[in-house]
């Protein structure tokens, strides 16, 4: 059995699964016809904060 | 001491030779038996609570003559769009080629591109393109078809397509880092696989 069989082009250069297929769904999300473009686009909105900690306390988040 | 070592010994063997693949299994217990009778032992006047095991559907046997309908679950991080709906067969995008599943096909695992998937039910045929994903088929004629994101064709810009096409493969040209020639690389193919999907 093939231990390293030819390994995708993505994998060589690094990327893992979960990038490529993250990436393969926004680009069909960015050809898709109007109303449903700004649905699935907004369907996959993300938001968090990040707060950096310096000495045990948390300084004021950035939100995104 | 070397006696019990035997003993110990012909267990495991046992158990290998009675369940030799997992795709073989009976239909899966729908309560956790050990947990039930620990339970008993301990407090046997209460009834043991259920377990998530006893809220499953067993897993339907795998039938001893093939099927007529094969039965697809097709869903999407966001919504469920075929819940075990009974069809004739099923043409999944796989990274080997355009894959046709028809009832009573061996189980597979597999990774899909970029493509379209088409479900045919009598004479009717839905199409769906696929952003990537996988597609299980198991040996009781059930597909489970998992994708991060599909779209009826009808949905697809043409016009967006050509702009990325033509994006990405300038893109590509003026790539540095294999990183972003890889980026430049899955631009291309998806839109190439849109492309064909909608001029083929």
């Amino acid at each position: 059995m093939a231990s390293n069989a030819a390994v995708p082009f993505w994998r060589a250069a690094g990327m893992t699964y979960i990038t490529y297929s993250n990436i393969c769904a926004n680009l069909v999300r960015n050809c898709l016809k109007e109303p449903y473009k700004t649905e699935a686009l907004a369907r996959e909105k993300v938001h968090f904060s990040i707060s950096k900690w310096t000495d045990g306390k948390p300084e004021k988040p950035n939100d995104v | 001491m070397l006696r019990r070592a035997s003993g110990l010994l012909a267990r495991p063997i046992l158990a290998a030779r009675a369940r030799p693949f997992s795709t073989d299994l009976p239909a899966a217990q729908t309560a956790d038996a050990t947990f039930v009778e620990a339970w008993k032992k301990v407090i046997p006047n209460m009834d043991p609570p259920k377990t998530p095991l006893s809220f499953m559907q067993p897993r339907p046997p795998t039938p001893s003559s093939i099927p007529s309908k094969l039965t697809v679950n097709f869903v999407l991080p966001y919504a469920s769009e075929l819940a075990t709906k009974e069809v004739d067969m099923v043409i999944v995008p796989a990274t080997t080629g355009q894959m046709g599943v028809l009832p009573g096909h061996v189980a597979t695992i597999a990774e899909l591109k970029p493509g379209v998937l088409s479900v045919h039910e009598g004479n009717e045929v839905t199409k769906y393109f696929i952003s990537s994903g996988f597609a299980f088929i198991h040996a009781n004629s059930f597909a489970d078809v998992i994708a991060v994101e599909a779209v009826p064709l009808d949905r697809i810009d043409a016009s967006l397509v050509q702009k990325g096409l033509a994006e990405f493969t300038q893109k590509l040209s003026s790539a540095t880092t294999d990183l972003e020639k890889a980026e430049a690389q899955i631009g291309i193919d998806v839109h190439s696989a849109l492309n064909s999907t909608l001029t083929g």
